[in-house]
């Protein structure tokens, strides 16, 4: 993949549309966030993306096919993964199973995946045959995340992976966002810590009312006065 | 009130009736007519739980039978001999029961939760049981020996057996109940499961004790609320009354008598129907429909929902357990083997659901409509068959199979229609008013709802 | 010692033995419900119903069979007629799925619209197959009747009681343990049973891992039909075969799925047998029994009997509800919500 392209999106759940005609972009390599208020549409924005609700406006091109109409099933063979915000890990299945229902599209040998993937979260290593639901807050949302990586994406998506765990995990977090990008995935994220997601962002996108409001570099973002005022608590 | 549409279907449904009524007889349509009367108020009944409250009840057969036994047993003579026999082996089960659930009452209060606790309670449980076998056993065999040809049961407390509708309403609440205490608050199906389960056992009690309703060998010749047949073929008024209208005394008194039962029942029904409109349209309706759309809001703006479901689920099982004593009284007598889930738990669920959830009128259009289809798809499955055969040619196998199955076909033309009705008129033929969206937006989280697999 | 041993031989006789048996077909009964339940999340009603028309078919199959004089030996030929029941069971769940369930599925109905949706076909095919075979009792067993016969058992020991172990009980336990094998060996090793697994775990996370939910859906209803087919097969055998009874399985399929945990297969295993032995030990009359344990002058009068015997269903029905009242998740912490 090169570039994954939400253009002018607009839709919602059935009742009134969430999104009124906003772009979303991300490159290869890059970690793109979404940061906004409450009510923005910044995660509708990223199901819509993945093709989890139905556009009444405007596309998704991945490089230069147009996937608006692709099922999930169809996306994550073309090489994007998502780890949503809630009940992300299968609860009563092990951490190894968890990993093995990532890679479950793929029939070829994943166990060099399997090994890179814990090189990553070395935690996992000693928890494999552990059921994910008996895992800390934290180690579910590795796991999660970790079960994405089993398909080699080019893209990874990820609705606030940092909701509800502790500051010293949620900088741990940060270093495997960073480490992920470094590996040559791209990321897109939906962010609550906009602050903390910017710094290490390359593109950062604010999104009022299901339009953008603000696109720039992270920390070009961070720098704004009228961003910093509005969203970011000064 | 009733709506422009549900007066026409109201309305061809007469017509349906009335063209029995000149194509076969009037005495087939007037039978018809009385059992559509009587599914119409299970229906109702069905109604008020499923379509105010969204309670799945699947032992409407249960209900009905508490009702039809209720009845039976307010209509016959006590047995004196039996009462003779037995009356101080069963007063003293009575004393034991009573000292056995005080005891158990007892042990709760005064013992600390804990082993020995459960360990009393067993032990109290044991000795109450040993004590009850003691007396109850040599009770039942003495009533049940009592002239078993004709009794061999307690019989019950001779009033006229139209007292017996609301006892049977009364003895179907009780149970409803008993066990609304136990089952609700589980999740949908759970409780449709447990109901299922209540009126299997309901119905094994009533085979079973003997002593209390004579079991399989039914409780027959009960009183009629309305004159016999051949009182009024002796009725020299009645008789001038049937030359007047040119028809011969036989049939006049059979119309005569099922007239006095539609009457009857009639009555009933439009007291319900009236009461249930009344009920669906006050604040209270408004707010058992509020709890079935959303629970969740409607406890949030404080609605005892469980106290709400109770309320309901107990008059539902009240109007089904009239009905069920209504039954009983048309056909005379009770035959708990009769009594199938089919015909009265699921075809009253196809009555529900074809009618209209939720709508009063729609539950007893139902109620008439596959009641009336319930009853003409025999014969015209008959009819199908002797067709076929005639093609397939006579004593082959393959008629022997079609002959033998025509009855069975009316099973399987209810089940197409309700999964037809479900598919494309979801609402049924009468809907009710249209609920918001949050009913269909509920089942899902937000993520789930949108593009569907 | 002998009075031991022969109230030993007397309860193997008429608890044990029958309870594993009816045991086995009830962990059979609840493994096919508890899975469309894991899968598709509704209470199957017209499981019974497809228990029914899967050994109808193999009934025809059997005398088909027996016409043409292919029989095997000892066995029942009704054991290699059941691959066409299955296969007809099969037919017929999927096709109810593509014309009913998928619909529903596709609109997101409520769970409850699903179950509604199962009466409908519970109706269909409880008409269909009385049409077809008609309501009365047919029996289709076949080969020999007994692996051990109480005289020979008798003979052997010299003991007064006698144990008798059908042909029919032999064959439920060890078909029982081979599907519940490879159904535990599918749903553990398997690419699509893992996946299973995930999608009752799961449904979001399974559709955002690339798992298929027709395919899931559609293996979930081959398991289900399979299943429900071999437990009436077996049933058929060892009593007979009558649509109506078949219909009232479908409590103490339910009261053993529950039981165990529903959505939890090694759950329905279990609690097939708790809601068997409990059924069968709770009914039985102990007095013979006692009377070989009992001292001189101890002996008991009556029959020593908890519940009359007609009173089975009731007791699935108690087990039931004291489940959901104490424990409703099971067993094995099953589904709920």
């Amino acid at each position: 993949m090169r570039v994954l392209v939400g253009e002018d999106m607009a839709g919602g759940y059935g009742g009134a549309d969430i999104l009124h005609g906003c772009t979303i972009r991300v490159e290869a390599g890059e970690i793109v966030v979404i940061v906004g208020p409450n009510g923005a549409g910044k995660s509708t924005a990223m199901r819509a993306i993945f093709g989890m609700i139905d556009l009444n406006r405007g596309r998704v091109m991945l490089d230069d096919e147009n996937i608006t109409g692709l099922s999930m099933r169809e996306r994550v063979r073309r090489g994007m993964a998502f780890v949503p915000q809630t009940a992300n890990v299968f609860a009563g299945m092990t951490v190894r199973e968890n990993l093995e229902m990532g890679a479950f599209l793929r029939r070829d040998d994943t166990s060099a995946t399997l090994a890179e993937v814990l090189e990553l979260f070395p935690v996992l290593k000693d928890k494999l045959r552990q059921p994910a639901g008996e895992l800390s807050g934290g180690q579910r949302q590795q796991v999660a995340v970790a079960r994405a990586l089993m398909t080699e994406p080019d893209v990874l998506m990820l609705d606030e992976p940092t909701a509800g765990v502790s500051p010293i995990v949620m900088d741990d977090l940060f270093d495997r966002i960073i480490g992920i990008r470094a590996s040559g995935v791209a990321v897109l994220m939906v962010e609550q810590n906009a602050a903390q997601a910017l710094a290490v962002a390359d593109r950062g996108y604010v999104l009022v009312t299901g339009e953008n409001r603000h696109t720039a570099g992270g920390r070009e973002l961070l720098a704004d006065e009228n961003v910093r005022r509005s969203f970011l608590g000064g | 009130m009733m709506s422009t549409r549900g007066m026409l279907c109201l309305s061809a449904m007469a017509l349906l009736l009335a063209i029995t009524g000149l194509g076969q007889s009037w005495v087939v349509a007037l039978s018809i007519l009385n059992l559509c009367l009587i599914s119409a108020v299970m229906a109702l009944g069905l109604n008020m739980q499923w379509g105010y409250a969204g309670l799945f009840n699947v032992g409407v057969m249960g209900f009905a039978a508490l009702g039809g036994i209720a009845a039976t047993l307010v209509s016959v003579a006590p047995v004196d001999a039996a009462w003779d026999v037995a009356g101080a082996d069963l007063a003293w089960t009575g004393i034991t029961v009573a000292g056995v659930v005080l005891a158990v009452i007892l042990v709760r209060r005064l013992m600390n939760p804990g082993r020995w606790r459960v360990a009393a309670t067993a032990a109290v449980l044991l000795a109450g049981w040993g004590a009850l076998n003691r007396y109850f056993d040599p009770a039942v065999e003495a009533i049940e020996s009592v002239d078993p040809a004709r009794t061999g049961y307690l019989g019950g407390l001779d009033l006229p057996i139209v007292l017996g509708w609301p006892a049977g309403g009364l003895v179907a609440a009780a149970a409803a109940w008993l066990i609304a205490r136990v089952a609700l608050g589980l999740r949908a199906d759970y409780l449709a499961i447990a109901t299922l389960g209540i009126a299997e056992m309901v119905i094994a009690v009533i085979k079973n004790e003997d002593w209390l309703t004579r079991g399989v060998r039914s409780v027959t010749g009960l009183d009629r609320p309305v004159p016999y047949e051949v009182g009024l073929q002796r009725s020299p008024r009645f008789q001038e009354l049937a030359a007047f209208l040119g028809t011969d005394i036989q049939t006049a008194s059979t119309i005569a008598v099922k007239l006095c039962y539609a009457g009857l029942f009639t009555a009933v029904l439009a007291g319900l129907l009236v009461l249930a409109e009344k009920a669906l349209h006050s604040p209270w309706g408004r707010m058992m429909r509020a709890i079935r759309d959303n629970e969740t809001s409607a406890a949030a703006m404080g609605k005892d929902i469980k106290a709400r479901h109770l309320e309901i689920f107990v008059l539902g099982a009240a109007v089904i357990g009239v009905a069920g004593a209504m039954l009983t009284t048309l056909e005379g007598q009770f035959t708990p083997g009769s009594y199938q889930p089919l015909r009265f738990t699921f075809l009253i669920w196809v009555m529900v659901i074809i009618g209209g959830s939720g709508n009063n009128w729609g539950a007893v259009l139902g109620g008439f409509l596959v009641w009336f289809v319930w009853i003409e798809a025999e014969p015209a499955g008959l009819w199908l068959a002797t067709n076929l055969v005639a093609v397939t040619g006579e004593g082959s196998i393959l008629a022997d199979y079609i002959l033998d199955g025509a009855p069975y076909m009316r099973v399987l033309v209810m089940g197409l229609i309700l999964l037809l009705v479900l598919r494309f008129a979801p609402g049924g033929v009468l809907p009710a008013q249209p609920r918001g969206p949050s009913r269909a937006r509920r089942s899902g989280s937000p993520f789930k709802v949108g593009r569907s697999w | 010692m002998d009075d031991i041993l022969n109230a030993g031989v007397l309860f193997a006789n008429f608890v044990l033995v029958p309870g594993i048996s009816y045991g086995s077909q009830l962990a059979l009964c609840a493994l096919g419900l508890t899975i469309i339940f894991g899968i598709l999340r509704f209470a199957n009603f017209a499981h019974g119903d497809v228990m029914a028309f899967g050994t109808m078919v193999t009934i025809f199959a059997t005398w088909l069979l027996q016409d043409l004089d292919f029989t095997i030996g000892p066995l029942p030929t009704a054991l290699i007629a059941m691959p066409a029941g299955i296969a007809a069971a099969i037919g017929i769940c999927l096709l109810t799925d593509r014309c009913v369930y998928r619909f529903h599925r596709r609109k997101r109905s409520p769970a409850i619209m699903f179950v509604i949706a199962s009466f409908g076909v519970m109706l269909v095919m409880n008409g269909l197959v009385r049409m077809v075979i008609g309501t009365k009792d047919r029996s289709f067993g076949d080969g020999a009747r007994f692996i051990l016969k109480v005289r020979e058992f008798k003979d052997a020991t010299g003991l007064q009681e006698g144990l008798a172990i059908k042909v029919s009980q032999g064959l439920t336990v060890a078909v029982t343990c081979f599907a519940g094998a490879l159904l535990f060996w599918f749903l553990q090793h398997a690419r699509t049973g893992k996946a299973m697994r995930a999608w009752s775990d799961n449904e979001d996370l399974a559709l955002l891992s690339g798992v298929s939910p027709e395919r899931v859906v559609m293996v979930a209803w081959l398991i289900s039909a399979t299943l429900a087919t071999v437990a009436g097969t077996l049933y058929g055998l060892d009593k007979s075969f009558r649509p109506y009874t078949y219909f009232n399985l479908l409590l103490p399929t339910f009261a053993a799925a529950i039981v165990g945990g529903i959505g939890h297969p090694l759950g329905a295993v279990v609690g097939g047998y708790v809601v068997a032995f409990s059924e069968i030990a709770l009914t039985y009359a102990y007095r013979k029994f006692l009377i070989y344990l009992a001292p001189e002058g101890w002996q008991p009068e009556g029959l020593v009997q908890v519940l009359a015997t007609e009173y089975k269903f009731a007791v699935s029905f108690i087990i039931l509800i004291v489940v959901l009242l104490i424990r409703p998740t099971g067993i094995f912490r099953g589904k709920v919500i």
